[in-house]
């Protein structure tokens, strides 16, 4: 009769418990969010797409449809090509310093980012297990605080008590590096491909070009379609020149985004850490002085 | 066996008065006892000095302590022995005497001191001067600490060897301060010989450690690694805490047994403690025996207060080991978050290298140090979640056994009264026929019989009595131990917990202006 009382008077907990996951799964997905669409927003192009300030600004039920079967399989082949060209591709050394050192640094660091994202992951799971236990030994402790004759039952009760209150804050720490560190690095990782996705297309632009001026020069050679080798040739120097400016342009605020994102975020990750350690440490002296009194 | 048999305890003026008893008793019934014989213990010419007392600070019960092959010789004596002698000094003492029976399976007698009656003086034998220094007051003071395991020998004959170290101002040993080296068997003889002496009258005597083949054998095959490093640390830590819980017991700090282990230098070698030794698989036997026995004996408990003990102890064993599960839990997660801890540093310590903005670069590298100490401080907090308070509720589980098994004895202890009370009106009836039947030589030997199985029957009740009674003290005595034992030690825990958030504090307030310097 006990045993079921007490799992009764831990149902709010459960609730709550709950309550509290949903919500940070929900925090971290609005923050998401918002740094997309900032992102977008501050874009000096994307911000004047059409789509972006319809969904700005539409006020009923965007019915946005998900990709059918087709575009689905003309995105898997997209990134079949992509990363088959990729290799290729990548062999070629450029000749401008700033895109193949870029080249170099996305490539190297893509992949650090990527470690330290699964390591992060791993590491605020760990943390949430550790919360979880603390959970449970709280809900023992207060079985025992109840059961027993002795006067270790208001013992047993405060610390139970103790044990509640700090799961909140190891769960709260958990929620919160997963926010400001793991999420940060996921996003960056995503970034960093997304840079290095522009340089492949960078990079397949030069290869167009250079293929273009080869066959420029083998239509002047046979004196065969010159000006129309010459139109492509024109055509694929532009779409280059273009691209390299615009890459250019992004890569440096990439950077400039980088740093202040990691700042922000590396920022705020210790000052949580540290109002959390405070509070843990608050709650623990608190309850030592009542125990310590009473014995 | 004969050649070892040490005489009791009361001295030898007591030897002549055996030829008073009866011959159809068997003196020596074999107990099939578990123990080895214990050869060196003491030699009758220094009985005087042997100190088989209770702590003049402890509680008042008196006993006399015996070894299994020292057979007491009063069985079924019908012939009162008398104890006054006049070199004995009686230490008066309200309590009866109880009566020790060694429980076997094939006792046919059970040996035990006899007292003239329930307010008898209990009779020690020990000198004076001993008695006097007593009576002064010898302040329970005695610390024991194993230390500086050492593997000796090689193959699969290696083992560990630990060294105790005694610390007392207690006049009963030889010295203050003594040390031994005693090896994991040795203090399993040690648990099994206190055992058998006294569980069976109630009280907890505190269990050893566990046996682990896996462990032992992982040391014997001489793997350096750190899991055998943490295993022999994790036992020499039980071993420590054993014996301390051991001679805290007053009691048993008496036994001429716990003496012998901490300060002989040679220790005959505990071989019945193997488990695959006869004595082990007889031990097996006993346990099932005991086991089948449980279930079948239903007893009428007419005291409210051993029936509320049993439902405690049950409720407790269930909720110390749901939280014993916990605990291990938060253990194996705090190491594991410590690991992912570690390789998250590395993992953004790299980054950092990578990264080509010089501020962040440096941030990066200074995160990946703050994240390496708090790997550290997560290794340490893991540990003490271990030794201090997950280990505490192992040792606990094991101590609340031991209660039930007391709790049992005394079960098994109400059987036998009542069983002798089936067997004394049985003798009657029969009696009663032969009366009838008027056959007067059988006639004598029945009422011979009655009047054993009465002798019987009243023994059978004074050691129920008195194991009920030892039992109450001794659950009192556990339970204010237990409260002790529980708020020390979960205050040491929050204790760590407190040092780790402050070190938290600190590495992080030291990371933060880095966090801040990025430009």
């Amino acid at each position: 009769m006990t045993t079921a009382l007490t799992e009764i008077k831990h149902l709010p907990t459960l609730i709550l418990l709950v309550c509290c996951e949903y919500l940070a799964i929900f925090k971290k997905t609005v923050a998401m969010h918002e740094v997309f669409l900032c992102r977008v927003a501050a874009h000096p192009i994307l911000r004047k797409d059409l789509n972006f300030h319809v969904f700005l600004e539409y006020n009923q039920d965007l019915s946005v449809r998900g990709k059918n079967k087709k575009e689905k399989l003309e995105d898997f082949f997209k990134n079949m090509v992509k990363s088959a060209d990729g290799v290729i591709v990548s062999g070629v050394k450029d000749v401008d310093d700033f895109f193949e050192h870029e080249r170099t640094f996305l490539v190297e660091y893509h992949n650090r980012v990527k470690d330290a994202s699964g390591k992060s992951d791993k590491m605020t799971r760990s943390h949430k297990s550790v919360a979880d236990d603390c959970n449970r030994i709280g809900s023992s402790l207060y079985t025992l605080g109840t059961q027993d004759s002795t006067d270790m039952c208001k013992f047993f009760l405060k610390v139970s008590e103790l044990f509640d209150k700090t799961r909140k804050i190891e769960a709260r720490v958990s929620a919160d590096e997963d926010l400001k560190l793991s999420d940060l690095l996921k996003y960056y990782l995503r970034e960093s491909q997304a840079a290095k996705d522009l340089l492949y297309r960078r990079s397949r632009s030069l290869v167009d070009y250079e293929n273009a001026n080869k066959a420029l020069d083998k239509a002047r050679a046979k004196n065969k379609d010159v000006l129309q080798a010459e139109t492509t040739q024109q055509v694929c120097c532009q779409k280059f020149e273009k691209i390299s400016e615009s890459a250019k342009q992004e890569l440096v605020d990439f950077k400039t985004r980088r740093v202040a994102a990691f700042r922000k975020n590396l920022v705020e990750l210790a000052e949580l850490e540290l109002k959390h350690a405070k509070g843990n440490l608050q709650l623990l002296q608190s309850c030592l002085a009542v125990l310590n009194g009473d014995t | 066996m004969a050649a070892e048999r040490e005489p009791p305890p009361l001295g030898e003026a007591r030897q002549p008065e055996l030829e008073e008893l009866e011959d159809g008793e068997d003196l020596f019934t074999s107990t099939v006892s578990t123990l080895e014989s214990s050869p060196s213990s003491p030699e009758p010419a220094s009985l005087p000095t042997e100190d088989i007392s209770t702590n003049s600070n402890g509680p008042k019960t008196a006993e006399i302590i015996l070894d299994d092959d020292r057979e007491d010789l009063f069985a079924e004596a019908t012939e009162e022995v008398s104890l006054d002698s006049p070199e004995r000094e009686p230490i008066l003492s309200p309590d009866p005497t109880p009566a020790i029976t060694p429980v076997t399976p094939t006792t046919l007698v059970t040996p035990r001191m006899e007292s003239k009656s329930i307010t008898a003086p209990v009779i020690f034998d020990r000198s004076r001067e001993e008695i006097e220094e007593e009576a002064n007051g010898d302040v329970f003071d005695i610390e024991i600490n194993v230390s500086d395991p050492e593997k000796v020998g090689d193959g699969m004959n290696a083992y560990m060897a630990y060294r105790v170290t005694t610390k007392t101002s207690l006049s009963m040993f030889h010295k203050n301060e003594f040390s031994v080296k005693r090896r994991f068997s040795d203090f399993l003889g040690l648990h099994s010989k206190l055992a058998t002496k006294y569980l069976h009258v109630g009280y907890i005597v505190p269990p050893a450690p566990e046996k682990s083949i896996v462990g032992m054998t992982k040391v014997k095959v001489g793997k350096e690694d750190s899991s055998s490093t943490e295993f022999v640390e994790k036992r020499r830590a039980a071993l420590e805490r054993y014996l301390q819980r051991t001679v805290k017991h007053p009691t048993l700090l008496q036994d001429p047994d716990l003496r012998q282990f901490l300060e002989s230098s040679e220790l005959p070698r505990a071989v019945n403690t193997q488990a695959l030794s006869g004595a082990g698989i007889l031990r097996m036997v006993n346990k099932a025996a005991d086991a089948v026995n449980k279930m079948t004996i239903k007893m009428n408990e007419s005291d409210a207060w051993f029936e509320e003990k049993q439902q405690q102890f049950e409720n407790l064993d269930q909720q110390l080991r749901k939280l014993h599960a916990s605990v291990e839990a938060l253990v194996c997660h705090r190491k594991e978050l410590s690991a992912n801890t570690a390789a998250f540093a590395k993992s953004a310590a790299m980054l950092g290298n990578s990264e080509d903005h010089t501020a962040l670069s440096r941030a990066l590298s200074q995160l990946a140090e703050v994240e390496e100490k708090i790997d550290q401080l997560h290794q340490e907090q893991a540990f003490a979640d271990f030794y201090v308070f997950s280990e505490l509720l192992g040792d606990y589980i094991r101590l609340i056994a031991a209660v039930k098994g007391v709790l049992d004895h005394r079960m098994k202890c109400w059987q036998k009264w009542q069983d002798a009370q089936v067997t004394l009106q049985k003798k009657r009836e029969a009696e009663a026929k032969l009366q009838l039947a008027n056959k007067p030589d059988k006639l004598q030997q029945a009422k011979d019989e009655i009047k054993e199985w009465e002798t019987k029957v009243q023994q059978g009740e004074r050691d129920f009595e008195q194991i009920s009674k030892t039992i109450r003290k001794e659950v009192g005595r556990f339970e204010k131990e237990r409260v002790k034992d529980f708020k020390t030690v979960i205050i040491k825990y929050l204790e760590s917990l407190v040092q780790t958030q402050q070190q938290l504090i600190k590495y992080w307030e030291a990371f933060l202006p880095e966090a801040k310097a990025i430009a």
